[in-house]
């Protein structure tokens, strides 16, 4: 298999608080292929969010990356200066804001949103003037009219209140596409929406990743979402990786008793549409946490073993999961 | 902006003048003083003669009867003879107007030339020195008082440092024939550069002490508005794009951030006009503010009277361009 297009490995990310040291991410693996879709599921407060603003660079204070590489590419994008890393986001890297009411600025047009993305990272560009201008606006009409906002030349004129939530969503997919990204982290993008402006945003991201060739990262709290659109899903829990592997074979045979529960409370086949209904018990307080399964006090199945810590194990091809009772323990 | 929103507010102003009025006639009503007795003074007249100087002023009639007269004058542009000049109150007003106005904007200027640097770094510095400096910096500003803050000044620039004058507004060598009355404009206007230089040098010290306690309010304003912009999602979503740092924090941060800024600005300068008469009188500023003063010295009731009132319709015209600037500043709002 060839390398990886997003590799990140033991990731570990915390927010000092006055509480205390909340340790958001912690040694977290994920890997991106080329032109594939990965799903990453959780409950709210798991690190989803948390994991892919590390990569992108943007944790900010009292937040702060600890530990772990971040390759794209093969190019460790922590030891990149601010600006090489400026250069990477919105270019290689794009990402949408999990709420689109609130990630486009009020007090800007959205014509010039979408510009300045292509006016910081497209080359191609003729170097200035009027001819430049020009250049910037039918690109962005372009990128309008792709997510399919009709009308974009008059629209791109308009402000973020303009514009129904579902277009602003739209909107948003435009801007993270704007420069062809090679990777699109899509940050729940359908939460805000009603159920079949949903279903036309995740097709939209569909096709247009099968068109641009991108890889995309599908944050969701919807395994249907996930079921019908991810070809590899992950699952967090607590700030942790708790099993991964290819979405079918997941949903088909769940390995983590977290896993299983997530996907027992949803009526099947229709899995579609149905948020994660809660499993007994609470997400453990991420401040200071004992060494022991993370799952422990909710796991219908924990042991004295599991009070030990418990590794990633392997659980067959291309499939790992984080509990002794399955798989078996890597070298 | 409709037409019919403005008519609005003047309409909105009546009430309001009447009342300001009818308070600034009792309280001069009220205060101990007669204005017959002080433009006498020590000059020896007969009753005779200072019942006629009495009745020439009206102030031989009942208050009520003054109060009456003055609304009817008013409501027709007539304030009125100032006692001590002698001519019309309005034309003594306008004379001394463009050097308050001058004074009042280059305050303005500076306050916002200082105020919104320096509170776009307190925020983007958080908790650093330099915030913590402009902290107790801002609250010094709005709790010093104005004539202690300028005598200082005036101390330490004027009298040790000798580097700018006293007070007044130019130096007699430079004295110009005035254009537009705003003296930095007409001492350039006439080609005057070092006349420009004494009228700037003139202008610096009452400006800065003017400006000092909006200065510190619009700091904290903009301090306030910049950390509470930088915290929202667009910002993280700029900064997600990967726009140059200089774009995300000009054009995407303080663009909202100075939403309140300008408001607050806005209704702030109305609290210039208070400033100006303690400023003015410190820094021997040939303004209305100090013509106020005098005024009230000299129970020089028309002309108390009428800047009064001028006060108000500035105050209420100021508040109104705030409302203004705030929908022209923000998209989402529509009047
Ligand atoms: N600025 C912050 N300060 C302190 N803790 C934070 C901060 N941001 C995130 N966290 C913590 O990090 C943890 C993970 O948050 P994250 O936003 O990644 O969750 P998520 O999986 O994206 O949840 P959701 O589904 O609700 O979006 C949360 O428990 C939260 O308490
Ligand atoms: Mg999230």
């Amino acid at each position: 298999m060839s390398a990886p297009l997003l590799d990140v490995r033991g990731l570990r990310t915390v927010f000092e608080t006055r509480a205390g040291t909340v340790c958001a991410v912690d040694g977290v693996d994920v890997s991106v292929h080329r032109g594939e879709c990965l799903g990453i599921v959780g409950e709210s407060g798991s690190g989803k969010s948390v994991t892919f603003a590390s990569v992108m660079g943007l944790v900010k204070s009292p937040g702060r990356i600890e530990a772990g590489t971040i390759l794209l590419d093969g190019c460790d994008l922590r030891g990149l200066t601010p600006k090489q890393m400026r250069a990477v986001r919105g270019k290689d890297i794009a990402m949408t804001m999990q709420d689109a009411l609130t990630a486009l600025n009020p007090a800007l047009t959205v014509g010039e949103q979408i510009a300045e993305v292509f006016d910081a990272h497209d080359y191609t560009l003729p170097r200035r003037g009027s001819a430049r201008a020009r250049a910037i606006r039918d690109k962005s009409a372009e990128m309008l009219g792709l997510v399919g906002i009709p009308s974009a030349e008059s629209r791109l004129r308009q402000y973020p209140h303009e514009f129904s939530g579902g277009m602003r969503q739209r909107i948003m997919i435009a801007i993270a596409l704007a420069c062809r990204p090679k990777l699109l982290i899509a940050d729940e993008p359908t939460t805000a929406l009603d159920v079949t402006i949903q279903a036309q945003v995740l097709e939209l991201i569909t096709e247009i990743r099968a068109r641009l060739g991108m890889s995309v990262v599908l944050i969701t709290h919807d395994l249907g979402v996930v079921a019908e659109h991810c070809d590899r899903v992950m699952v967090m829990y607590a700030g942790q990786v708790i099993e991964e592997g290819p979405t079918a074979e997941v949903i088909a045979q769940p390995q983590h008793p977290y896993t299983r529960g997530l996907l027992a409370s949803i009526p099947r086949p229709a899995l579609r549409g149905q948020p994660i209904r809660p499993i007994e018990g609470q997400v453990p307080d991420l401040i200071g946490l004992p060494p022991q399964c993370r799952f422990y006090s909710r796991c219908p199945l924990h042991r004295d073993a599991c009070l030990a810590p418990v590794a990633m194990r392997s659980a067959g091809p291309n499939r790992r999961v984080r509990c002794i009772l399955s798989g078996e323990p890597v070298e | 902006m409709s037409l019919g929103k403005l008519l609005e507010r003047i309409l909105q102003l009546l009430p309001v003048l009447l009342g300001v009025s009818l308070i600034v006639f009792a309280m001069m009503a009220l205060t101990p003083g007669d204005p017959v007795q002080i433009m006498i003074g020590d000059q020896s007249v007969t009753p005779e003669q200072e019942a006629a100087l009495r009745r020439d002023l009206g102030l031989d009639r009942p208050i009520h009867e003054r109060f009456f007269l003055f609304v009817t004058d008013a409501v027709r542009g007539d304030f009125g003879e100032s006692f001590y000049h002698r001519r019309p109150v309005a034309d003594v007003i306008a004379e001394r107007l463009p050097a308050t106005i001058e004074l009042s904007l280059v305050a303005l200027i500076v306050a916002l030339a200082t105020a919104i640097p320096l509170g776009v770094l307190a925020a983007i510095r958080k908790n650093s020195v330099l915030d913590r400096l402009a902290t107790v910096g801002s609250l010094l500003g709005v709790s010093l008082p104005g004539f202690w803050f300028g005598i200082l000044l005036m101390m330490l620039f004027a009298v040790h440092l000798q580097i700018l004058p006293v007070s007044g507004r130019i130096g007699y060598s430079s004295e110009i024939v005035p254009i537009t009355g705003f003296l930095l404009v007409d001492t350039l206007l006439r080609g005057n550069l070092s006349a420009f230089w004494d009228a700037l040098s003139h202008i610096i010290l009452p400006a800065i002490t003017l400006g000092l306690p909006m200065t510190a309010i619009l700091m904290r304003v903009t301090r306030t508005s910049m950390l509470e912009v930088l915290r929202q999602d667009y910002v993280t979503f700029a900064e997600a794009k990967g726009l140059s740092r200089r774009r995300v924090l000009f054009r995407h941060a303080l663009k909202n951030a100075l939403i309140p800024t300008v408001s607050v600005a806005a209704i702030e300068t109305g609290s210039l006009l208070g400033g100006n008469m303690i400023v003015e009188t410190v820094f021997g500023w040939p303004g209305l503010g100090r013509l106020v003063v005098e005024s009230i010295f000299l129970r020089n009731y028309p002309l108390v009277q009428a800047a009064v009132l001028f006060y108000a319709v500035t105050y209420v015209l100021l508040n109104f361009a705030a409302d203004l600037l705030y929908t022209a500043l923000n998209p989402r709002v529509k009047l």
